[in-house]
């Protein structure tokens, strides 16, 4: 197919499709409410439903019931109508129901604004609802992997029974960039799902449910997700390196950030500061395992954050704290430049603490 | 006769899911009116034939181990969610019979939105409301549907409606709405309200099997535990306290006037997926653009002006020519303070490789649409840059002397020779591409069709970008 020149948010959308979604859910929100429109748009056009949901919480009881109806469905939201949904999404993990949430990070705390902030990545990836769980993050960068990980996450939701975020950020969900679609998925392909409530006679012992009154029953239970998310840990983690091989000082970054990061790398390169650069695109799974590693031969990481700093608490652990670790970050919806983040980089290698 | 001796077929003879040691006896407690519902809904789902295909939704509760006893699909869902459930539930099989069974705590309390929207939704669901006026399963807590004085452990003194308010009638309140096909109130008091009990449920259920939409059947059940009263007592503390506030009766019936609903099948045809998401357009090869200036070979373009000069679709245009020239581009609008006072900017980033950051500090070329943009962003330009200026809404000239210019009255040729100003940014577009040759001209009139959505706009602006060439 041909290229098309699409806003990350409306990549969602035909991605989904794509895959074989056949429901829609969701509430409106800036910056997220593209993805709602779009659905509008094409959803009915290829006979699938979308329904605009009375609530988040809504939002997240309508995937929790068509999930567990065994069909791919996905709602997107933005920070606030995010931590609505969590109470469902807990449902979801505890009830083992695929889904795809897509969550468009807006500043916060509170009603906050609507420009881009990362600050949602410890409710992201430390679980966010009540309960022992984490999800599977997927962090996209650009249009073509808001395309790519919408697909991704159907595969992932389906293949570990769970529900899957897409966190990404206002600036990747508004830019618009050249995106290469896949070929639709044919229902043939579309893995089966004996377990879910389909309505036949088939699947007329299927439970959808989280209820494990018996205490060791329930840890039972727990363990199992558990391992199920050792496995995610063991074969799921992706990330991407940028002249990392020389590199004197690694900088870590996800999302937009990256993006800068990577002209942080040449601009600095091109003065004789061999710099390069790890994007988590799990960040849950974190690739700690490939941090570990680098702290072995770089004793400085450069974390560069939309947060009050929040992974940068990963890059510690997954390095033990080894390597010094400096931290740079804007808040509030402000996105740093390139020279900033050069200027540090600068300050670091020149002796200065940052 | 045989027939009505025997356990329906749809409730299990062995409570197999049940962790109690005793699989023969329900959690509910003895004289509880769940037990007789329970019956009647899967004699109702025998008679149908519909217990294979349904789906039953047990929010929390004393409801909440439905799964226990009803030989068919389950889900076990959040407290006052069960009507989103079962939508997510019936949207993905409408062929599926969704059975809703919610206490009154969950949906008059928690769920009451829920409850609202899909009843005005006219969602195709069943659900059967059981009001016992009070929380049973936590242990007799206040309920929404809790009488006025009704002692309670957390209305110890009565309930009082200067500070609780009163007692809800959810029925009364659906009924108001104008989906719901049926909505009655029955009880189970004594043996001719079981009767009307027993109906009302199998009409519910009927109207779903024959498609009609949402109907709700509130069915006044006994809590001896929770009123604490004696089993026998209890029907007549019914009666007594619940009865005169909460009328039995039928509050909608519109079930003659409806006609059964009509849902779409499904496309998986992958072509006719494909053209429904404008997906099928075909791939053109177009002439290696050879720039006037090597800058211009992977360029920054920052296009600056006031909302509703065509800003952000000159960029997405020059950004789409760029993408069907083969080039990698970016597109991002203004965000924050750059977008109030009703400016607007947007940023596009033309590379020969993947783009990194798309942002634009240190723009090679400045589309300046008015003054201010001018003033702001002309200090920005990269020396040898191109500065290009509609003098229309330009009076100053460029102050710097290390950049080329571009400048005409585009507004005012827009407006005197194409007879409007809105095409004034394919004008700019036009004159751009000529003066720097960045891009194949062809990828320009091609990249109109996927933006501008009204179709017969397309002639003009061709005709706007080529006055453009003439003045690039």
């Amino acid at each position: 197919m041909a290229k098309e020149f699409i806003k990350g948010n409306y990549a969602v959308v035909k991605a989904a499709i794509l895959a074989g979604a056949e429901t829609y859910f969701g509430y409106p929100i800036t910056p997220a409410s593209e993805i709602a429109e779009g659905s509008a748009f094409y959803f009915p056009k290829t006979g699938r439903t979308f329904l605009q949901a009375e609530s988040e919480v809504a939002s997240i009881n309508m995937l929790y019931g068509a999930g567990g109806a065994g069909v791919r469905t996905l709602t997107a939201s933005s920070s606030p109508g995010i931590s609505l949904m969590q109470e469902g999404i807990s449902y979801s993990v505890g009830s083992e129901v695929p889904c795809l949430i897509v969550n468009v990070n807006r500043g916060g705390p509170g009603l906050g604004n609507i420009a881009p902030e990362q600050s949602d990545y410890n409710q992201s990836t430390k679980g966010g609802g009540h309960g022992s769980y984490h999800l599977i993050v997927l962090a996209p960068n650009s249009a073509q992997e808001m395309c790519d990980f919408t697909i991704k996450g159907f595969e992932l939701a389906d293949r570990y029974r769970t529900p899957v975020l897409l966190l990404t950020d206002a600036f990747i969900g508004q830019m618009m960039e050249p995106v290469e679609f896949p070929e639709p998925i044919s229902k043939q392909d579309l893995p089966s799902k004996p377990w879910a409530t389909l309505g036949n006679p088939q699947t007329k012992k299927s439970i959808i449910n989280s209820i494990y009154l018996e205490p060791a029953e329930m840890e039972q239970h727990i363990i199992r997700l558990e391992k199920k998310m050792d496995e995610v840990k063991q074969k799921e983690v992706l990330f991407e390196e940028y002249l990392i091989e020389d590199a004197e000082i690694i900088t870590v970054g996800y999302g937009i950030i990256s993006r800068v990061l990577k002209n942080v790398v040449e601009d600095l390169r091109a003065k004789g500061i061999k710099v390069g650069l790890l994007r988590p695109q799990t960040l849950w799974p974190f690739p700690e395992k490939r941090l570990a590693q680098l702290a072995e031969k770089v004793n400085k990481f450069l974390v560069v954050e939309m947060s009050n700093g929040q992974m940068i608490n990963d890059v510690k652990l997954a390095t033990n704290c080894k390597p010094e670790i400096y931290f740079y970050n804007r808040m509030g919806g402000v996105v740093p430049t390139a020279d900033e983040i050069i200027h540090k980089i600068e300050n670091i290698m020149g002796g200065n603490n940052g | 006769m045989g027939k009505l001796l025997q356990k329906p077929k749809s409730f299990y003879n062995e409570f197999f899911r049940s962790p109690s040691p005793d699989k023969l006896s329900t959690h509910y407690c003895p004289g509880c009116g769940h037990g007789v519902i329970h019956k009647y809904v899967a004699e109702a789902m025998d008679d149908f034939g519909i217990a294979d295909n349904t789906i039953w939704i047990s929010p929390v509760g004393c409801s909440v181990f439905g799964y226990y006893y009803f030989d068919c699909g389950h889900q076990q869902v959040p407290h006052g969610r069960a009507p989103a459930v079962a939508t997510g539930v019936k949207r993905s099989h409408p062929e599926a019979i969704v059975i809703s069974y919610q206490g009154d705590g969950d949906l008059a309390a928690i769920g009451g939105n829920n409850i609202i929207q899909a009843a005005n939704r006219g969602e195709n669901i069943t659900v059967i409301f059981v009001n016992n006026s009070i929380y049973g399963m936590t242990g007799g807590q206040m309920a929404p549907t809790t009488l006025v004085g009704q002692t309670t452990t957390t209305s110890p003194y009565g309930r009082n409606p200067a500070n609780e308010g009163y007692p809800m009638r959810m029925a009364e309140l659906i009924a108001q709405l104008e989906a719901p096909v049926y909505v009655e109130r029955v009880a189970l008091n004594n043996a001719q309200n079981r009767n009307k009990t027993r109906k009302a449920i199998r009409k519910a259920l009927k109207i779903q099997i024959d498609k009609k939409g949402f109907s709700l059947v509130e069915i006044l059940s006994q809590c001896p535990s929770g009123w604490k009263v004696s089993p026998v007592d209890s029907l007549k503390w019914m009666e007594e306290n619940q009865m005169p506030y909460f009328p039995l009766g039928v509050f909608k019936d519109v079930v003659e006037q409806r006609n059964p609903l009509e849902t779409k099948p499904r496309i998986w045809d992958k072509d006719t997926i494909i053209k429904m998401l404008d997906l099928d357009r075909q791939v053109k090869e177009y002439a290696k653009p050879n720039p006037t200036k090597d800058i211009y070979e992977q360029p920054k373009i920052k296009v600056a002006g006031f909302g509703g000069q065509g800003i952000l679709m000159l960029g997405v245009l020059l950004s789409e020519a760029a993408m069907l020239n083969g080039k990698q581009v970016t597109w991002i609008p203004s965000y924050g303070p750059e977008m109030r006072g009703g400016t607007a900017n947007c940023q596009v980033v033309i590379r020969n490789n993947k783009v990194g950051n798309p942002s634009v500090d240190k723009p090679t070329i400045l589309i300046a649409m008015n003054q201010p943009s001018l003033d702001r962003f002309e200090k920005d330009v990269i020396p040898g840059g191109l500065i290009v200026i509609n003098e229309t809404l330009v009076t100053s000239g460029v102050t710097r002397d290390d950049v080329d210019v571009l400048a005409h009255p585009f507004s005012d040729i827009a407006d005197k020779q194409l007879g409007t100003v809105k095409v004034q940014n394919s004008l700019i577009l036009g004159a751009l591409i000529k003066h720097t040759n960045m891009l194949d001209q062809q990828a320009i009139f091609d990249a109109l069709p996927a933006h501008i959505k009204k179709i017969d706009l397309i002639p003009l602006n061709k005709k706007a970008i080529e006055l453009g060439f003439s003045l690039g």
